[in-house]
């Protein structure tokens, strides 16, 4: 039978629909050796977050500076080896909150704190905890890098000095540890006895992380890390991050809503002195749970 | 209007826009069909190119949109799933060509009870249903539209049926039944398509992927 018309038979349905079974075909040589193996579910949160112990817990925490009420019962918990980030407008409590996990409100006159904060199993509050102990499990990295008036090397070895180590092949080590561990030691270790202010302000901020990881903490807690560096820093501050957290749970308060999508694990979304909303980092900036927080991530705010 | 939200409406009018010249499409192709116009085919095939340059403007769009305004949750959503509804669009003109191009080899009719017109009606009812569902972000709407292609995929399956047995007992009805057959898999495409569209309608309202439900019954939050 002939078919009469010039049609091409070709064009139609120009994307077959595989059959079944070829979805389970073996792979090809490409695919194989390049590790791709059918897995439909590629979540972005590292899974071992999921299932992570909880290293810090908050529990119905209330803050006051005089009568003005900062912190509104909050419950939070951040499990070991994960990014927390704290994100929200200013004046929302962010910082607030990151400053009772160590209590660096204590230096601040006139504040009541209600509820509880719970480092592994110390109760950070209760009356015979000592706190500088606590700072040494929680260290800090501040917003403006602030390197003290010395040497590189002493910046460093500072924490360990003042806890009474005297002991210089114990403080070399540590030395040279903190700042491979914080991505400065091979743009430093031929200038140690330089002055630590001769550094540039990304290269100050990671010493500033090198002398928090010096004391060996748990926990690093950082008030925008990265506000005052460049790009190419704030990059290099935040591959960091995503190392630090194999041997050491981070919390971060940031501006950069960009930069807590791209280093947390879980966010938390902070607005007038309350927690409005906290959860897996990818789930709330593609469908977060509560109006307030898609109308701030997307700017449309106030 | 903050500068966002205005390329934001520019995205949806453009969709709107492009879904609007698809639906006209698919008109013309059942008159086509139904009246043996070679005319309105050409009109169908002359139109795709406007389809075509809708997808290029609307994929830059998305594009720039993604590179420069850094969008999050539901603007995040509205992009990611236009940027997967262009080409839907885009292919149900496609489709309607290759319908069009058949128009005049399908007569005399060898169908009776009005079968192919029903095909090329609710197929087109789809589209719409689709397409309101977007502009309207109606949820229940886009659901219809998703339940409705089992009724589509039904009629095909009737209608191939139908053209074998006709093929069987008629040799004469061969040509306009083998042109039948690719015809009715077009439209059955298109109603795919209109699906996609859905789908993709429910991932902007809802934040939940609504497609391959057997894989998902576990993973849902």
């Amino acid at each position: 039978m002939m078919i009469t018309g010039a049609i091409d038979m070709d064009i139609d349905d120009p994307r077959p629909v595989p059959e079944p079974a070829l979805l389970h075909a073996p792979l090809d040589g490409a695919a194989r050796r390049a590790g791709i193996f059918p897995q439909p579910d590629l979540p972005l949160t590292d899974p071992s977050v999921l299932s992570a112990p909880t290293l810090l817990k908050v529990e119905r925490l209330n803050l006051f500076y005089g009568e003005k009420q900062a912190l509104d019962d909050i419950n939070l918990q951040v499990a070991r080896h994960s990014v927390m980030s704290f994100i929200g407008p200013s004046g929302c409590g962010k910082s607030t909150l990151l400053r009772c996990l160590n209590r660096m409100n204590d230096l601040i006159d006139d504040v009541r704190i209600e509820g509880r904060v719970m480092m592994g199993d110390t109760d950070v509050y209760a009356p015979g905890t000592d706190v500088i102990s606590l700072r040494k499990r929680a260290g800090m990295v501040f917003q403006k890098s602030n390197p003290f008036p010395k040497s590189i090397y002493e910046n460093v070895a500072y924490g360990l000095r003042i806890q009474g180590q005297g002991d210089r092949v114990v403080l070399e080590e540590a030395v040279e540890r903190s700042l491979k561990g914080a991505g400065l030691w091979e743009e430093v270790k031929d200038r140690l006895k330089e002055s630590a202010q001769g550094l540039s302000g990304g290269q100050q901020q990671r010493l500033c992380i090198a002398r928090a990881l010096a004391v060996r903490p748990e926990i690093i807690l950082m008030d925008e890390p990265c506000s005052a560096l460049d790009p190419i820093a704030t990059a290099r501050v935040e591959e960091l991050i995503l190392e630090l957290k194999r041997e050491f749970t981070i919390v971060i308060v940031t501006h950069n809503m960009q930069q807590a999508a791209r280093v947390s694990d879980h966010t938390a979304f902070f607005w007038m002195g309350k927690l409005i909303e906290t959860g897996l980092t990818e789930k709330l900036f593609t469908n977060p749970g509560h109006r307030m927080t898609e109308d701030y991530i997307t700017g449309r705010f106030g | 209007m903050r500068q966002f939200d205005q390329e934001l409406k520019d995205l949806r009018d453009g969709i709107l826009a492009m879904a609007g010249l698809a639906e006209q499409m698919i008109d013309l192709t059942n008159q086509a069909l139904g009246e043996r116009s070679q005319a309105k085919a050409e009109q169908v095939m002359a139109m795709d190119r406007s389809l075509d340059e809708w997808e290029l403007k609307l994929d830059r769009l998305c594009v720039d949109l993604l590179a420069l305004r850094s969008p999050a949750a539901g603007d995040l959503r509205l992009i990611a799933s236009s940027l997967k509804i262009v080409p839907e669009i885009e292919r149900i003109g496609d489709h309607c060509c290759n319908i069009a191009r058949r128009a005049t080899f399908v007569h005399p009719p060898i169908l009776t009870g009005g079968l192919l017109e029903r095909m090329g009606q609710e197929t087109r009812g789809m589209v719409r249903w689709a397409v309101d569902a977007f502009i309207g972000s109606d949820a229940g709407l886009a659901r219809t539209v998703i339940n409705a292609d089992d009724s589509v995929d039904e009629l095909y399956g009737q209608i191939y049926r139908e053209l074998l047995r006709l093929m069987m007992s008629d040799p004469l009805c061969i040509e306009r039944a083998s042109h039948l057959i690719l015809v009715i898999k077009n439209w059955e495409r298109i109603a795919d398509q209109a699906t996609n569209i859905a789908e993709e309608v429910l991932f902007i309202l809802e934040g939940r992927s609504a497609k391959h439900a057997y894989l998902q019954s576990d993973s849902a939050e």
